[in-house]
């Protein structure tokens, strides 16, 4: 027991030292850091907030000073607006670090959704073969070729209206299909191998065959997909809210801000400037950090290895 | 069409009209059809010339990238389809038009145009030349992502072909190495791309309605928005539906794409 302890500390050492040893992904985790980071203690920074703005019963434009104190003034430190003032007067600080904590909660939970969905299917399917396999693919593909895009465009209407963790729901169920088609190859080669066969002939139900057998074994190629899903989700999310199918006007997301923002994009920059770089900062980070995390479980895999 | 009968039967309305060619009307009474007629060029210039380049581009930069492995090109050309490919394509739009923009007042004139299809009133030559101002924007802000996404593919692809024993024997009965590589190495590699392109073509609808409406051009992906935003589910209906033949086109492409390419599958 003990010597099988150390293996997996020294083969968790060995996945750490290799991710830490390439650049481009200790960037990212740096990067992803700070960004949490300000999407964290961002509204202690500045004395105008979503959360003040709820308190004193304003419900729309939320995040407008008391005093109206005209809009459209440049980013300035002197002043307590770091990424100036919109159209209304709104600070646009508060307003980015709110979309971004909107953008950051959404993709995390699409992530965790979509992959565990994909995984309990693909396992399912892969285990069980047969036509539990066959049914399960059909959907796999029917999903496949649906525009998920337009489907949740026409459906907005209606999630809109009943708060955005539907949104996040049916992000999820456009987004599991391909991770589940690879769960169900490895679960098929995983199925044969000897300690999922004694487990078998042991009598342990299939139920927990799947989930504390295989599942665990595939636990390296889960946390990678996950990760890349996050990216994926965010860019899903904040293209729907920028064109309003997504976060809902009272509140916002980093898509709505850039749509906002673009309006006047030319003349006044500082409306989407800072939204938009952190919005490719952070998927740009997340997607660097899931290349490092693939090289470091598994260096010699080319798929979609760059260096 | 009212919202008291049956979804059934109001969809088998609409269906039956759509069998008949007819497609309803909008919710300003007008005919569908004739809308739909107007803009499926609109976009079709945008999709195709976009998802093409954006395929061929990819597919060339990607076996350069191979080639020259490490080298400087393939170095800088891997990041720069990282960052693009981490940007949604409504940011890529409004930057290409923030440096359109910004390249247009450094030189004096309008070489880009950011709104619309062309200038009116214009005939001719300087129709032709004023139309594909305006259309260079919206195109490589489609075709970048395109690049990005085909030539790290390709890449791949080819990396795995360029240690091949096939290569080597091409070489070795004498071939130069651009002959091996473009005749025996690139025709295997780029098999797996096929598929990719054919069912990106299908889907790329989505990326045209950013495209589409950031740059003012009342194409395909313009209309859903409008229709969605607006409640017209004739509209609605009837670009789904292209969208449908699109896809399942897309799928005959792929099929016939990857029988053309490789003589294993026709043989079966």
């Amino acid at each position: 027991m003990s010597e099988q302890l150390d293996e997996s500390i020294s083969r968790r050492r060995l996945i750490a030292r290799r991710f830490f040893r390439n650049k481009s992904a200790v960037f990212g985790l740096i990067a992803l850091s700070a960004i949490a980071l300000l999407a964290l203690i961002g509204p202690y920074l500045t004395p105008w907030s979503w959360d003040l703005a709820k308190e004193n019963g304003i419900d729309f434009n939320a995040f407008v000073e008391t005093e109206y104190g005209g809009g459209l003034t440049p980013p300035s430190f002197d002043d307590g607006h770091y990424f100036g003032t919109s159209q209304v007067g709104a600070d646009v600080f508060a307003q980015t670090i709110r979309g971004l904590q909107k953008s950051l909660l959404i993709g995390l939970l699409v992530a965790v959704f979509s992959t565990g969905i994909a995984a309990l299917v693909g396992a399912t399917a892969g285990y069980l073969l047969g036509r539990t396999d066959r049914a399960l693919m059909w959907l796999v593909d029917l999903l496949l070729v649906l525009p998920s895009f337009l489907i949740l465009a026409i459906l907005s209407r209606w999630y809109q209206s009943s708060g955005w963790l539907l949104l996040v729901f049916l992000l999820a169920a456009f987004n599991w299909m391909i991770t589940a088609r690879i769960v169900r190859s490895v679960s098929m080669s995983l199925r044969e191998r000897d300690f999922i066969r004694a487990a078998r002939y042991m009598g342990v139900p299939t139920r927990k065959i799947i989930l504390r057998h295989l599942m665990p074994n595939m636990a390296s190629l889960l946390i990678i997909d996950g990760t890349l899903n996050v990216g994926g989700a965010i860019l899903s999310e904040t293209g729907l809210s920028y064109l309003g199918f997504g976060v809902r006007p009272p509140d916002v997301s980093l898509g709505s801000l850039i749509a906002e923002g673009t309006a006047s994009a030319l003349t006044f920059p500082w409306l989407f400037m800072f939204s938009g770089g952190l919005l490719i900062m952070t998927v740009l980070s997340i997607s660097l950090i899931g290349d490092g995390l693939r090289d470091a479980f598994d260096p010699g895999s080319k798929s979609g290895a760059r260096k | 069409m009212n919202d008291q009968d049956p979804v059934l039967e109001r969809f088998a309305t609409w269906a039956g009209g759509v069998v008949k060619g007819d497609l309803g009307k909008t919710i300003y009474s007008e005919s569908v059809n004739g809308e739909f007629g107007n803009r499926i060029w609109v976009s079709f210039r945008l999709l195709i010339l976009g998802s093409i380049l954006g395929a061929v581009l990819g597919v060339l930069f990607g076996v350069f990238s191979a080639v020259r492995q490490y080298g400087f090109f393939d170095r800088s050309f891997g990041i720069s389809s990282f960052v693009i490919l981490s940007t949604p394509v409504f940011l890529v739009a409004i930057l290409l038009k923030f440096f359109a923009v910004y390249i247009n007042e450094k030189i004096g004139f309008t070489l880009f145009y950011t709104v619309g299809l062309n200038t009116p009133e214009l005939t001719g030559w300087d129709l032709f030349v004023n139309s594909l101002q305006h259309m260079i924007l919206p195109t490589l802000s489609l075709a970048l992502g395109g690049i990005a996404f085909y030539s790290r593919w390709q890449r791949n692809s080819m990396l795995d072909v360029l240690g091949s024993d096939h290569l080597r024997t091409a070489r070795a009965k004498g071939l130069t190495k651009r002959e091996a590589l473009f005749k025996h190495g690139l025709r295997v590699a780029i098999l797996p791309m096929a598929t990719f392109f054919a069912y990106s073509f299908g889907l790329l609808i989505a990326g045209a309605a950013f495209t589409e409406s950031i740059f003012g051009w009342y194409g395909m992906g313009e209309w859903f928005i409008k229709a969605v935003n607006s409640n017209d589910i004739n509209s609605v209906s009837a670009i789904v539906l292209f969208t449908a033949v699109l896809v399942l086109f897309a799928g005959f492409l792929a099929d016939v794409l990857t029988a053309a390419l490789d003589p294993r599958v026709r043989m079966r």
